[in-house]
Order: C-alpha cells, then structure tokens, then sequence
C-alpha cells in the first residue's frame, strides 16, 4: 500500500457518513465500524435516519447519517462534532455542515454537486461559501462519474453501477485511515456469493475509491488511530436491540424456562422482536399480535402458563399497554416490558432519542400500581439490564419495565463476549406441588413474592384476575383487604431494593459538583466529566440503572456532594423523582429535548457556570 | 392434547366459589351444560384453562375447577391465545360476550379467529351490556330502546357468523342457553375440533334484556322458528317435521313437505365440513320471519391451527440450525480476539 505522508496520531476520530436515504449510508457506516473494530479501535456507532423510508430524494429531511466514532482508548459515545464528513448531495452538507470540527475534512460528490439539487438542499450560490467551509479541507470528488468509468466493462446496468457510489466513498476513508480492505472485500463475496459480477463491482468501486483518493493526495492530513487498548477476550460488536434480545434468552436458559414474546412492530424497538422471531432456534416462541395490547396480553397469557414472558415497544405502545401491565401487577405474573423510548409525545419524533417516558414507566396506569423500572446505559449493557429485568421479574413475580431508547437500540459498540458461566442463576418460584390446595396470594416472607402455580400441574387448579382478591384467590371486596393488598404490592416491589448493588460515583467520592444521569444517557455525560476532570474541575458522576426502587445508599453519596445537577433528555422528570424520594436535597437541572443527545459542550458549559456560582 | 379415560361427572369440575349471577340468568344453564361437556370429553382437570374479558358471563372461569384467569375488558381473545402458543397441550376456553368480543375486542377477535388458535371460545351474546346495566351492544337489533339509545338504535348489528366466516374462521355453531343437551353437545364437539371454534350461545338476561331471544326460541314457537343442522342430515324443521329449506337459484327457500311435489329427497343435506362458506354463510345469517334461526355446529373445516405452526416450525430450524444453546449464539458470526 502507498506511503503515507503527514500521518497525525489521534486520541479519537469522528466520521460521518451522509446521503440520501436510499444512498447506502447506513451500510457504507457500519462496514468502516466493523473493520475498525476488527482492527482493535474501541468504536461507538449511531444510524440517524428519517422516519420516512424514502423521503423526498435531494431534500435535508430524507438525509440519512450514520457516524462512527472511533479510539484509542475507551468511547462512550458515537461522538458529537466529526473530524471527517461524507456528504452525498447538498441536503446531506446542509444536514451536517455544523457539526464538522473546524477544519475537518469534508468529501462530497461533486457530480450531485447540481444547480437543481444545491436549490433543493437550500442553497442560494456555492455551498461551501454560503457554510463558510473554505478553510476546511474540502475534497469535491466526481464520484458518480469515476464509478461508471471504472466498472464500464463491467455490463452492469446504469442503476448497479451508481449503487456502487457509496463504495467509491468508503474506499476514500479507507485510505485516508489507513485501513486494509480485507474485511469488507470478503464481506461483499459473503453477501453477493450467487452474484459475483456484483461482488466484483463492489470490490472495484471500492478499490478505484482508495487509489483516487491515494492519487489526487488532496486527502491530507492523514488520521491515525492506534488500537485502544481493551481487556483480553472474545469480542463482538453488538446493537442495543439485539443485546436486549439476547439478554432475555440468556435469562430464559438460566431459568429453565421458555422465552416467549408478543409484540407489535414500532419503531425504534422492532430490532428485538425481529431478533427473537430469528431466535427458532433456542426454542424461543414468538408471536407478533394485532396490536400493542394483544402483544402485552399474549405475553401475560403465556406468563401465566410458566413462560418467561416479554414484550417490546416504545412509548406510544407503553401507552397502549397500560391497563394490561395493570392486570400484571394484580396478577402478580413475571412480565418484562421493553420501552424503547423515542421524542413524544404521540407519535413525536420516532426514530429520535429522549428520556421523556419515565414518569409513564412509573406512574402510568390506573390505581396504585407499582412495578419494577430498570434502565440500561449502553448498547451492550442492554444485555444485563433484560437478564436483569428477567431475573427480578421471575424471582419477585413483579412485572419489570426495562427502558432503552433509540441511540441505545441501534448504536453499536464492541462487546466482549460473557459466557453462560458467568451469568448467575434465576429460580422460578415454582409451587410445591404438595402443597395443595394451593393458596393463590401466600407468600415468600422476605420478597413477599407468592408462588407461581402453573396449568398442567396436578391439584394447583386456581383462579387468578384483575379483581381485587384475597389471599386465597377469592374475589374481594372487603376495604381492609383491599388496603391490605394494595400495600403488599407497593411494599413488594420496594422490596426489590435488597437485591440490587448500590449506586457508585465516577471520580472523586465527595466534592463540589454530582452529575446524576440515568439509562442510556451515561457515554453522553460520563465523556464531559472526564474532560472536567483533566481541566481540573471537582465533578463526579453517578448514573442511575435502578430507578423504582432506587438503591439504597442515594442519600449516603448525595449528602458528600455540594451541588447536585441532574441531566436527562426530557424536562426534569427523574429531578422530580429524586426530589420526592430523596427531599433532604436539592436539584439543579441540566435538560435538552431536541430529539438528540448531549454534546459534550452543552454539559461542560453549565457545570463551569454552576462551579463559578458557588 | 390426549383425551384420557378419567371418568369425570359434571360436579366435579364445580369450584369451591358463590356463583353470583342473576337468578334466572342463562349463565347458570350454560355453566351446566359446559360442566356436562367438560365431563364427556375427561380431560384432567389440571390441563384445562378457561379464560375471560370482562363482564357478567366472563365471571365464569371463577365457578369450575380447572385453571382459570379473569382477565381486562376486551382482551380474552389475546390472552388465551398467549396461552394456548406458550403450551399447545393445553384445553383452553374462551368466555366472552357480545360487547366483550365484539365491540372493545372486535380486533382481537377477528385475528384470534383468522389465525385458527386452537381454542374454544363461547360467545354469550345477549345482545345488551349487563354489567353496566343495560346499554345496546353491537349485536343490539336496530331500533332498540337502551339507556344509551333512548329513541332507539340507529346503527346496523354484527351478525356473529358472518363475522366469524369473514375472517376465515372454520368452526362456527350456535346454541341457546335453556337448550343444555344440544348446548353440551355442541362444546364438545367444539373441544374436539382443532382450531378457533367460536359457538354464539343466545343467552338470556333477564333483567335488562328480558326474552330478548323469546320470539325465536319460546317454547311454544321455537320448533317452527328454528332449525337445528346435523352434519349429514337433510335440513328439516317444523313442529311436524314437515318444513325444510332447499336451494332456488342463489338463496335458500323455505319449503313444505308434500307441497308441490316436495319430498325429503329434495332438502339440502347439512355438511359442515365443506370448506367453501357460501352455503354454511347463509344458513348462518338466516332471520326469523322469512326464516327458521339456525342452531347446531354450522360450519366445521379441518385446517392447520397456529399453535401447532409456531411450534411445529420452531422443531424444524432447531434441527437446522447449528445453535443449540446461548453460548453457541454468542459465538455465532463475527468476533474477534483481543491478545
């Protein structure tokens, strides 16, 4: 391969990837992020697509995107500003222009580069002018044109032949990384193995892509990023959807028991449950129902014969849900529920991210209605999080809400790979099939759990439902059993509390400054601490998966801290929490609903400002 | 699942509960006669689920001996057929009623219909919501007088049949309560048929539905205002046995034995197995004045049933595929090591 010149060694690189919807973009993205991975980097991946399949070509909203960020040493993030921007058409610079670090490099394809199309994207004259790109560096590669020169023997039709663009591009970054093209190359035989002429092309495009780029050397500086160094092991990359999914069938093995979900198709969660109808194979039974409620009901159903049963959804969906989770609680059947939040409310903004479902986890149902809320923090934790929100829901007969939300779902990170091993053991509190007849509603002393009778099992027929009963199983409507009941399922679930860990600080044990995230925000926080930290400010940092019930030692790590400052993507709703759970305290906040995550900037500047405020 | 030789009676499938319906209410008949049914067929107790919506006759799973869950309003197509998937060897009843199936759970309904789960679901439909005390119901005839349709309802009602065969459903039946041999009969018949079995039972609420059905199925009228269909059999009715129905052109007719030259030979034989609907579709939409209210199992077609499916196709890729456990999955595809 050619010899490099001006090779700049970086911490971390961010590249964007950005077309029309139907350019590829997604795939061009995640075949850099794997090969980087493969290569040792340490990668954060986020697809950012519209909602719409095929908006209007050439338009800023049909632009999709996809950035990888990539280290040497640990992401927690796909990154904000990108050093390198691909950018296919006008719409896609105008998308992204802004966030471009100053001076990054910009590559487009000038051949889409046209009167008509830089009108569409909004542009009145050039657009690099009009962005005030010019001192960047800028590479106007005539891409649509290099491709059909190059594959012009290839009798390929003219549509084939500009598939093939975002190839040529992806060769481009190849090169200005320097990276092998193995992995891809071999990716296009697996994927086109019955069509080789299109693997060719493929690899050509590829190919034509990394010489031009290598020829015009406009392509400098050059961006070298040395492996991160990661613990040994097995490593795999993973989405936060597929990660959930397999967390439960983890779960469900370790339990001896079926998995089974019902669900219905919404975005941002349809990854878990097209993951677990794939899942044929580890017997797991998958059943996509008319409607939201049918997918919760069915899940209940199978609950009630002994499966461990899971549904998936987003925040229109939990809505939908709620009378049945209701009669979940009532029942006291395990159930896991999957909220993978998106902007709202109603259809909001759906393939965007936002933290704004809480409050409905927590208190969205009719009467008093208390249930197990988990929240994960990364693509890959989603895994312990659903093995998590299993294991409590079987062991405590609780449902559990596990909330992810969109960045979590389809970001990807490298996952070192856990063994069965190492998970530990569920135990379905399964009847005594002695023990007849069998009492509906007695319970565990210590968890207030009752046992889980289910058909099939000689003399344990019983009658369970959403009336009120007592703890025989009969209908009741006596008001001390009543009250009674209510508070065994409040104290139940508060009881969960005893079997989890504690919340534990990044950075300095006591000090001047908390930030408090919960769930998936925490590579969106935790990245401008550490950056405080270098510059020498007193912030820590405690991010929260455990929300109902909080763990104990809150008070013990709040009390060591000055200020307290709560970040999250909605308008206050786990400041609120925390101020009613935990009122010997108070909260500042740091918000943002935009449909998009934190950048750095925005956290680092308002933690100076509460510093100096002291 | 496997009919047994336990020898069971009626009573034993009684749960140690108060049934609290109405007295008079045709829920007591039908909770015989399913208790009669349950007894013919000797399933153990412990392999059979019934489960309910929300209203009076969805009380019912509380009254037999056998696992039951009284579930949300509306819901108890999809809950059952949550059960039925997560374990086929189940006998998994469904109770509803008009509004219940119908109306909160239309969607459900027709989805657990077209997806044949094999469950049998007894519809009671007393044209009237009973446990809200007395407003009309999608099955309510047009022009009824309720608490919610004061100058009458304007709006067109279900016809249960023409719903069920809409949606491609296979078994389709309709009893009376009062009638508990033909009822008993018909449950039966409809456990052991694989698939959605959906049997509209005419039940009787006597408080704010009073002898809604007494016009059809009182006792002094009911021979010559019904029929009822046996597989196999010509389609004969009438006090004397003397009236039938026949085909003229694209719609039956009612016709009298001995009357122009009609004899039994020229009555329409019953087969309810016939996969083509359209002759199951009107005799299942039949009216009294012009004609007699069918009863009896109307329709009943083998076919593939989805719990069987999803299981059956779960047994085909677990012999294909090359991932036997969790460990294998997590595995699978592409990794790598890090020295």
């Amino acid at each position: 391969m050619a010899k490099r010149t001006d090779v700049i060694e970086r911490e971390e690189v961010v590249i964007r990837f950005s077309g029309d919807s139907g350019d590829g973009m997604q795939l061009t993205g995640t075949l850099f992020s794997d090969s980087a991975a493969l290569f040792g980097n340490d990668v954060s991946t986020f697809p950012d697509y519209p909602a719409e399949i095929r908006a209007p070509q050439g338009s800023v909203g049909g632009v999709s995107g996809f950035t990888v960020h990539l280290g040497h040493s640990e992401i927690n993030t796909p990154g904000d500003f990108s050093d390198v921007l691909v950018a296919m058409n006008p719409a896609a610079l105008r998308a992204n222009a802004a966030w471009v670090k100053e001076g990054g490099t910009i590559i487009y394809d000038a051949d889409n580069f046209t009167e008509k199309n830089i009108e569409k994207a909004g542009y009145k004259n050039d657009p690099i002018k009009e962005e005030n790109l010019e001192s960047y560096n800028i590479i106007a590669a005539p891409i649509g044109s290099l491709v059909k020169e190059a594959l012009k023997d290839f009798g390929l039709d003219p549509k084939t032949v500009l598939r093939t663009k975002n190839m040529f591009a992806l060769g481009m970054v190849y090169w200005l990384f320097d990276r092998s093209l193995d992995y891809t190359e071999a990716f296009f035989d697996k994927k086109f193995h019955n069509k080789a002429d299109v693997a060719n092309a493929n690899k050509v495009a590829l190919r034509a892509g990394y010489y031009y780029a290598e020829t015009i050397e406009a392509l400098h500086p050059v961006y070298k990023v040395l492996p991160a160094p990661i613990a040994k092991g097995k490593y795999r990359n993973i989405n936060g959807n597929t990660a959930t999914a397999w967390g439960f069938i983890a779960a469900a093995e370790k339990a001896g028991l079926k998995l089974f979900i019902g669900s219905y198709p919404i975005t941002p969660a349809t990854g878990i449950l097209e993951e677990l109808a794939a899942r044929k194979d580890l017997g797991v039974i998958s059943f996509q129902a008319e409607d939201e409620i049918a997918g919760i009901c069915t899940a209940i159903g199978a609950s009630f014969t002994g499966r461990l049963a899971v549904t998936s959804t987003s925040g229109p969906g939990l809505s939908l849900k709620s009378e049945a989770i209701g009669l979940a609680v009532m029942t006291e059947l395990p159930l896991v529920v999957v909220d993978v939040q998106r902007g709202g409310p109603s259809t909001g903004l759906p393939t965007k991210t936002e933290q704004s479902d809480l409050f409905q986890a927590l208190y969205g149902r009719n009467g008093e209605c208390p249930v197990v809320v988990i929240a994960a923090s990364t693509p890959t934790d989603c895994f312990d999080y659903a093995f998590e929100a299993a294991r409590i829901a079987i062991e405590h007969m609780t449902p559990v809400i596990l909330l992810t939300d969109s960045y979590l779902a389809n970001g990807t990170e490298p996952w070192k790979i856990p063994s069965m091993k190492e998970l530990r053991n569920i135990k379905p509190p399964f009847a005594d099939p002695n023990e007849i007849p069998f009492v509906p509603y007695k319970r565990d002393a210590e968890k207030l759990a009752r046992s889980w009778a289910v058909p099939g099992v000689p003399g344990l027929q019983h009658r369970i439902g959403g009336l009120e009963k007592d703890t025989e199983g009969k209908v009741s409507y006596l008001p001390e059993n009543h009250e009674k009941m209510v508070k065994i399922r409040a104290e139940k679930v508060a009881r969960v509390a005893n079997d989890i860990p504690d919340i534990t600080v990044l950075g300095d044990q006591s000090g001047d400054l908390l930030l408090v995230g919960w769930g998936g925000k925490y590579g969106f926080i935790i990245t401008p601490v550490r950056e405080l930290r270098a510059e020498g400010y007193n912030v820590s940092f405690v991010n929260f998966n455990f929300i109902n019930p909080l763990p104990k030692n809150v008070n013990q790590v709040f009390k060591r801290f000055k200020k307290i400052v709560v970040c999250e993507l909605n308008l206050g709703q786990f400041a609120d929490y925390l101020r009613m759970k935990h009122q010997e305290f108070t909260y500042y906040q740091i918000n943002k609903v935009q449909g998009v995550p934190f950048t750095i900037k925005d956290i680092k500047d308002k933690c100076i400002k509460m510093l100096e405020e002291k | 699942m496997e009919e047994t030789s336990v020898k069971f009676t009626a009573k034993d499938f009684k749960s140690d509960q108060e049934v609290r319906w109405c007295p008079g209410c045709g829920d007591h008949a039908v909770l015989s006669s399913v208790q009669r049914a349950l007894a013919e067929l000797g399933i153990p107790k412990e392999k059979i689920a019934f489960i309910s919506g929300i209203g009076c006759s969805s009380r019912f799973p509380y009254y037999l001996d056998t696992y039951g869950f009284h579930g949300i309003h509306g819901r108890a197509s999809a809950i059952a057929s949550g059960v039925k998937t997560a374990n086929p060897d189940l006998s998994v009843w469904q109770i509803t009623g008009d509004g219940d199936a119908l109306a909160i759970g239309g969607n459900h309904f027709i989805h657990v219909v077209r997806r044949n789960v094999d469950l049998n679901i007894l519809l009671f439909n007393n044209e009237i919501y009973g446990l809200t005390k007395g407003q009309f119901s999608p099955t309510s005839g047009k022009g009824l007088v309720t608490k919610t349709s004061p100058f009458g309802t304007i709006e067109e009602p279900f016809s249960v049949g023409e719903l069920v065969i809409g949606a491609k459903g296979k078994f389709f039946a309709r009893t009376i309560d009062t009638n508990i041999s033909l009822s008993t009969r018909i449950y039966a018949e409809a456990a052991r048929h694989k698939g959605a079995s959906v049997i509209e039972i005419l039940q009787n609420c006597v408080i704010f539905n009073d002898g809604i059905h007494e016009e059809v199925t009182g006792k002094e009228v009911r021979d010559e205002r019904t029929i009822i269909l046996n597989q196999g059999q010509p389609m004969i009715f009438g006090k004397n046995n003397d009236k039938g129905l026949i085909l003229e052109g694209l719609k039956l007719k009612v016709v009298k034995i001995g009357e122009n030259g009609i004899t039994e030979k020229d009555l329409m034989v019953h087969d309810a197995t016939e996969p083509n609907p359209g002759i199951q579709y009107m005799l299942a939409n039949m009216r009294y004045p012009e004609y007699p209210v069918a009863f009896g199992i109307i329709r009943a077609v083998p076919g593939f049933t989805y719990d069987s499916s999803v299981h059956q196709q779960i047994e085909d890729v677990k012999q294909k595929s090359k991932i036997k456990c969790m460990d294998d999955l997590l595995m699978s595809g592409s990794t790598w090591k890090v020295e």
